[in-house]
Order: structure tokens, then sequence, then C-alpha cells
């Protein structure tokens, strides 16, 4: 009981966090051998990027970084946030080991290929 | 009993809401373009000596953005090509949300600018602009003698 009351607070600072981030757009293409994904992540440096699978879920976090002068003062803001962040649920035949990724001028490309288990496979019958 | 159906923090997210929808309002203001929204998004901001102007444009390559400074009017246009290939019947697309094709977005700028004093840099998907306002529009300080 005490330790869920101690849990809840956490809980709500991550639910804020979520609710400060932004979505990214992607795009999602399926081939026979695996599935590329592209997102758009403008103004994320290499080293501010993190895509990891966790269980069947892939994770993409990413901190947007401006080189903004000190004494500038906004008067025209379309992206007001400093976070993207985007979850998807991987099917059972795509190999969370193999995903590879490239991240150039703020676009990441993921490839997820499908596992080799996923082939076809011959099962022989015994006579008893 | 009536209030206990009520998830607790229903009125905190209500006036959250509502708080960030004035937000919205406060910051984008309407100019005679309207609440132009779209690809590239555009941050604008104001310092005493400059105005930078940041357009969030990944997967572009630098030499094939146009940017153009008319008259206080700041257009920025380009192409961008599409990642999804066309039907070719070998793959499905699921999601398309990615922006593609042409695009042309346009800033209208203080009279002070100085058009010949314009830096524009590409990095990180990100182009940014900064135009230097005129000294003669720059805040001095007088002596007094």
């Amino acid at each position: 009981m005490t330790n869920q009351d101690l849990t809840r607070p956490n809980d709500k600072a991550a639910a804020a966090d979520d609710e400060l981030a932004l979505l990214p757009p992607v795009d999602v293409i399926e081939d026979s051998t695996g599935i590329t994904l592209y997102a758009d992540l403008p103004g994320v440096p290499k080293d501010r990027l993190n895509v990891r699978v966790e269980g069947e879920t892939l994770l993409l976090d990413a901190e947007l970084v401006l080189a903004v002068p000190q004494d500038m003062q906004a008067s025209h803001a379309e992206v007001q946030r400093k976070r993207y962040r985007r979850a998807f649920t991987l099917s059972r035949e795509l190999d969370p080991d193999k995903v590879s990724a490239e991240f150039s001028q703020g676009v990441l490309r993921l490839r997820i290929p499908k596992a080799a288990h996923a082939q076809p496979r011959r099962i022989a019958v015994q006579v008893a | 009993m009536y209030r206990s159906l009520f998830p607790r923090d229903l009125f905190a997210e209500v006036d959250r809401l509502q708080r960030e929808m004035q937000q919205a309002f406060d910051t984008v203001s309407p100019t005679i373009r309207g609440f132009a929204r779209g690809y590239p998004a555009l941050n604008v901001g104001n310092t005493p000596t400059s105005v930078e102007i940041y357009a969030f444009a990944p997967g572009l390559d630098p030499a094939k953005i146009d940017v153009n400074l008319d008259r206080g009017v700041l257009t920025i246009e380009g192409e961008r090509a599409a990642s999804v290939p066309a039907g070719d019947g070998k793959s499905t697309t699921h999601i398309n949300e990615r922006f593609e094709g042409r695009f042309r977005r346009v800033v209208s700028l203080p009279d002070d600018v100085d058009p010949t004093a314009v830096n524009a840099s590409y990095r990180d998907g990100v182009l940014h602009l900064s135009v230097k306002r005129r000294e003669s529009a720059l805040p001095r300080r007088i002596e007094v003698q």
C-alpha cells in the first residue's frame, strides 16, 4: 500500500513527461524481408537519439538541441517542445536483435528484418 | 457519490487544456497569410541585433533549398523526395505521415532588417537563418557631455 503511494508521483511525472513530447511523423513500409521505418526528427544531434527495443515495444526517444542566441525572444513558435517520443509494438515475426539504424540530417531510417524462424518448415508425422 | 464517478484530476485536466489552448493562440499570431502550418515548421525569434528564423526541414539537400528575401518578405522553397515507393506491388505502406513534394513558406520580416546581411546554415535537419538589423536601427547609448 505504501509502496503504491510512493510510486504514484513518479507515474504522474512520467505522464506529464509524455504530454510534453512531440510525436514525430513516420513512414512505415513493409516488404517480403522486413520493415523499413523513417522518422523525421529535425534538430536532434546523433548523440541525443535513443532507439531501443523493450520486449515487443520499439521506442524512439530524442532530444531537440537548437543553438539559440541567449538574448533571443521567440515571436512565433510552431515547435514548442524539446523532446520527440514515439513507441511501436513489434509483431512476433520481426527480429528485434537485428535492427539497423541510420540517422542523417534529422531523418532516422530503421530496418527491422523478419526472423528466419518465420519461414515455412515441413513437419514429419510419425506413425505410432 | 456523483463526484466519485469522475477521476479526481478531471478539473485539473480541463484547466490544463484551457491553458494550452490559450498558449497556442498567444504565441502563434495570425498573419495576413493565415495560420499557416506545415512543412517546414517555423520558429522565429528576435534579438536586439538580428532576427533568427529556424525552419525544421529534415532530410533535404542544402544546395536545393531556395531562400529569397524580397522587400522584407522571406521565402523558403524546395522539394522533398518521397521515401514511400510508388505502388510496385512488392511492398506495403502501413503508415505515411512524412511530408513529400514541393513546399513554400513565407515570413514577413520587420522593416529594420538588412537584406544584405543574411546568414544561412543547415544542421541536423534544421535550416537556421540569421538576418541582421541595420546599424541605424540598433539601440544606442547616447553619451552625455
